[in-house]
């Protein structure tokens, strides 16, 4: 009951209450229903993206493998393309293998090329030094056979090296037997060339041809005409020269003579130097002259008996030497060239 | 008669002058007797001579000389050389006994800040009146500087350069040789006697006598240039600046062999310091005259003429260009063929020169046969003389394959395993572990045509052996890593499976590793050869290059295969035997 009658004192309040509560709020539930519906939709909507992400990895799973596939396929078509395009491209520009084969060929036969050369270069090089080597040893060889040249065996005495117990001689002996000996080294004489007759009679003529060794052909047909038989006129033309006795020998003869025989008393000569007398022996000793000849009067000489001289009158101070031989009539002799003068 | 008597006194004077420096240029030929003439005409000639104790006897110091003077003949005749000149130049007779009181009044005549005994006296014939003596004072000086170089330094010290080069203008060609000779005897000891030979003037002088007519003048003023020229660049440079290398070209044209050799080396020692003076020596056209004359049969002048040309070839690709240019080859091939030795060394040091520059300088030589050659001639010769030769190989071969190719074709690989087995020396080794290296690294078939032969064992005993010098053990170790990584030939890498130390075993494995998964024949080989069973031995640490390589090896056979050859199967074998229950009791 009480409550009844509060709540009856308070009706009358109690609508406007109610109204005035409920108008309170409207405001308020606009705004709320606002953020429910705010919330609500935010929440789908986070629902529905995490959905299409999910969906959004699985199909990018899908299309991973199903690209891959395409491109393994794609790959093995590609690949096999660019094997053989590289293959192509190395063997055509990089490296030619053929060519390269070819190279070491002609490399190597140049190299046998340069090897047999030079094998043979040395070859010649040492060939050419045995050969003086040998030549070196065949002098040294001669000048010890010449120097030893005494050492060789007459007929009386064999040598050293001819043993009369030996079955042959000694290759030594025969060394020595070819061997010349040496003499001393002479000063070299300047030769003067001896001119003999001939010589100059055969170079002169301007108009002599070469003498030959060859004689005319036997069957020649003799020219027609006034001429000599050709065997005559050349034998004419080409007769040797026979000098006279004057000519023949040379005009100082007599002084080669003299010349040639002191040379021959030299030969004989035990020393150059004359023996000259033991001059200390006599140093002290004064000449005595003879009797003779220490007297103003000596025996009379011919010449001054006979002949007087004039110093003053002569010409020159020497004597006169023989020049020429007399008696050139005999030397012409049955050698003239006419038969003019002949004796008959 | 008094006229008479003052004559005879010049002419006694000028007799023992003569005589004197004869003997001392006699006795200067002689290295025993120099000693003694360093220290005669010195007053304490007597007891620095007792100190040196040449006879062991005690004796009156009067008569020391005298002992001196028995105990060596030789000593005799400088002694009384002397004697007899001071005795004149003295000219008082009472004063000959005393050797010393002659030599004090001696050297108070001469007063010079330094008594170096025979020096000082023979400076002062140099400016003697007669020529004869001039000339035959300057030999001695000359013949005694050449001995050693404090001698050397003494002639500098003494001041006699000045004096040389002064007349050595305006005298005739005896002194000019005399007087370059003794340049050449100074020079040649140290740079800086041969930088006081350039400071007092006398590369000028010397180029005036290059000049000269007599070839005697020349040879000899060539060679003080050359000994001057060959210590370093700066002295070369000022010999050039001199203006020599013309004159010197134009010697080498002249008919003397001697004085050909002799320009020859001079522009030798010029050209090898810098490129810069080989271009001066080129410029001078001295390349064309030297190589017309390789074919000279002279054996000395070659080996100067070759050794000339590589010094100039050595520099650059435009000098090596240029020597080729002058075309000698295929001459010089001739003289790979030479008796001499030192011929065959110069002319494969002159091949090798060229060939190191460029691929295309390597394909020259190799097109002209060079390479033949040069096998030829190391298999001809031994020692040092090989080094060039092995060391022209590996040039070639470090180019490019195909040279290397060229150079196995032409039988190179069994030659270069020849020297390195037979030689003893180390440094001839490493040259040809290195060649061979360089040739085995290009590709399979190089490496395999160096494994054929059988050098690889060789190498790696070299690598491990103690004795070897760190030099040829790196090389060898280089090359031995570079001609496995290539490797495919499989009979030759077995055996390094046994022996090789592990950082090697490594490459070793992981060829077989590549080799065996394509050839069934090589893995049937492996097995039976025991290649497997020593695979399997060997510890590495798991997650290795080593490891993977194993496993890559085992893989390749089946597992019963594996497990048959790994160690300890007998045990596992006779453990599971042990613990089998047989079924029936």
């Amino acid at each position: 009951m009480a409550t009844l009658a509060r709540l009856q004192a308070r009706s009358s309040t109690v609508g406007n209450q109610y109204y005035f509560r409920n108008s309170v709020v409207d405001p308020f539930r606009k705004k709320e229903n606002d953020a429910a519906v705010k919330i609500q939709s935010w929440f789908r909507g986070c629902q529905v993206r995490a959905y299409i992400r999910h969906l959004n990895r699985i199909v990018t799973i899908i299309q991973k493998w199903w690209r891959s596939f395409l491109g393994r396929k794609q790959y093995q078509l590609t690949v096999q393309i660019q094997r053989r395009w590289r293959g192509y491209r190395v063997r055509k520009y990089l490296f030619n293998y053929y060519y390269l084969k070819e190279y070491l060929k002609v490399v190597s036969e140049t190299n046998d090329a340069i090897r047999k050369a030079l094998e043979e270069f040395a070859e010649m090089k040492e060939r050419e030094e045995k050969k003086a080597n040998l030549e070196r040893e065949e002098k040294k060889r001669d000048y010890q056979a010449r120097k030893m040249h005494y050492l060789l065996s007459t007929k009386q005495i064999p040598g050293i090296y001819n043993s009369p117990f030996r079955k042959e001689p000694d290759p030594w002996e025969l060394q020595l037997q070819k061997a010349k000996p040496l003499t001393h080294r002479r000063p070299k004489v300047k030769q003067k060339d001896s001119t003999s007759l001939t010589d100059w009679l055969a170079c002169t003529s301007t108009r002599s041809f070469p003498r030959s060794e060859i004689l005319p052909p036997i069957n020649r047909k003799q020219c027609q005409g006034p001429f000599r038989d050709i065997t005559e006129v050349l034998e004419q033309r080409y007769r040797p020269l026979e000098p006279t006795l004057r000519v023949a020998e040379p005009i100082d003869e007599l002084k080669l003579a003299r010349e040639e025989l002191r040379r021959e008393e030299w030969l004989q000569n035990v020393n150059d130097n004359m023996f000259l007398p033991f001059s200390s022996y006599h140093k002290n000793e004064k000449y005595i002259p003879s009797m003779h000849l220490s007297s103003k009067y000596g025996p009379v000489s011919c010449k001054e008996q006979f002949r007087s001289e004039n110093p003053k009158k002569w010409i020159c101070d020497k004597d006169f030497q023989t020049i020429l031989p007399s008696f050139e009539l005999f030397s012409k002799y049955g050698k003239l060239y006419s038969k003019a003068g002949q004796i008959v | 008669m008094s006229q008479r008597q003052v004559l005879q006194v010049f002419e006694q004077y000028q007799k023992a002058r003569t005589q004197f420096v004869q003997m001392v240029a006699e006795l200067a030929t002689r290295p025993q007797n120099i000693e003694t003439l360093q220290n005669a005409g010195e007053p304490g000639a007597r007891t620095r001579v007792a100190s040196r104790a040449l006879s062991p006897r005690r004796l009156r110091p009067a008569a020391l000389p005298v002992e001196l003077l028995g105990s060596r003949s030789v000593g005799t005749g400088v002694r009384k050389s002397i004697h007899s000149f001071q005795r004149v130049f003295g000219g008082q007779a009472e004063r000959v006994k005393l050797p010393d009181a002659c030599g004090r009044c001696a050297l108070s005549l001469f007063p010079s800040s330094l008594h170096t005994g025979v020096m000082s006296l023979l400076r002062t014939l140099l400016l003697d009146v007669v020529p004869t003596i001039q000339q035959t004072a300057a030999l001695a000086l000359g013949r005694l500087a050449n001995y050693n170089d404090d001698l050397a330094e003494a002639v500098v010290k003494c001041d006699i350069l000045p004096q040389l080069v002064y007349s050595l203008a305006e005298q005739n060609r005896f002194y000019k040789k005399a007087a370059a000779f003794v340049l050449r005897a100074v020079g040649k000891h140290s740079p800086q006697l041969a930088q006081a030979i350039v400071d007092c003037g006398a590369l000028d002088t010397l180029v005036i006598c290059l000049e000269d007519f007599d070839p005697g003048v020349k040879e000899a003023a060539a060679w003080a240039l050359r000994y001057i020229a060959r210590h370093n660049a700066e002295l070369s440079q000022a010999v050039v600046d001199a203006g020599a290398v013309p004159l010197l070209v134009l010697c080498i044209q002249e008919p003397e062999i001697a004085l050909k050799r002799i320009a020859a080396s001079a522009l030798s020692d010029i050209a090898k310091h810098s490129p810069e003076l080989a271009q001066t020596v080129v410029d001078a056209g001295a390349v064309a005259h030297l190589a017309q004359m390789i074919l000279n049969p002279d054996a000395k002048l070659k080996h100067q003429i070759l050794s000339a040309l590589s010094q100039v070839s050595k520099h650059s690709v435009d000098l090596a260009e240029m020597v080729v240019e002058a075309e000698i080859f295929p001459v010089v091939l001739t003289c790979l063929k030479d008796k001499d030795e030192y011929v065959k060394k110069n002319a494969s040091t002159l091949i090798r020169e060229i060939a190191k520059h460029t691929p295309e300088l390597s394909q020259l030589v190799v097109n002209a046969g060079g390479v033949a050659a040069v096998i030829d001639c190391i298999g001809s010769c031994k020692g040092n003389t090989r080094l060039p030769g092995i060391m022209m190989l590996g040039y070639v071969a470090a180019h490019s394959e195909n040279l290397a190719m060229a150079v196995i074709i032409s039988k190179g690989v069994p030659q270069l395993s020849v020297c390195l087995s037979e030689e003893p020396e180390d440094h001839i080794k490493a040259a040809a572990a290195w060649a061979l290296g360089q040739i085995g690294r290009h590709t399979p078939e190089h490496a395999r045509a160096v494994a054929v032969t059988n050098t690889l064992p060789v190498l790696l005993s070299l690598y491990m052996s103690t004795e070897s010098s760190e030099d040829l053990q790196v090389k060898s170790k280089k090359a031995i890593k570079n001609i496995l990584q290539k490797c495919t030939y499989l009979p030759a890498l077995e055996p390094f499976l046994y022996d090789a130390p592990p950082n090697i075993l490594k490459h070793v494995v992981g060829q077989f590793s590549k080799v065996l998964p394509h050839d069934s024949k090589a893995r049937r080989l492996f097995v039976t050869s025991g290649g497997l069973k020593k695979v399997q031995e060997i510890k590495a640490e798991p997650g290795s290059l080593l490891q993977e390589y194993i496993n890559s090896i085992n893989s390749c056979y089946p597992e019963e295969i594996v497990r048959y050859y790994s160690p300890g199967y007998s045990d596992t074998l006779l453990q599971r035997v042990d613990s089998y229950q047989p079924l029936n009791n």
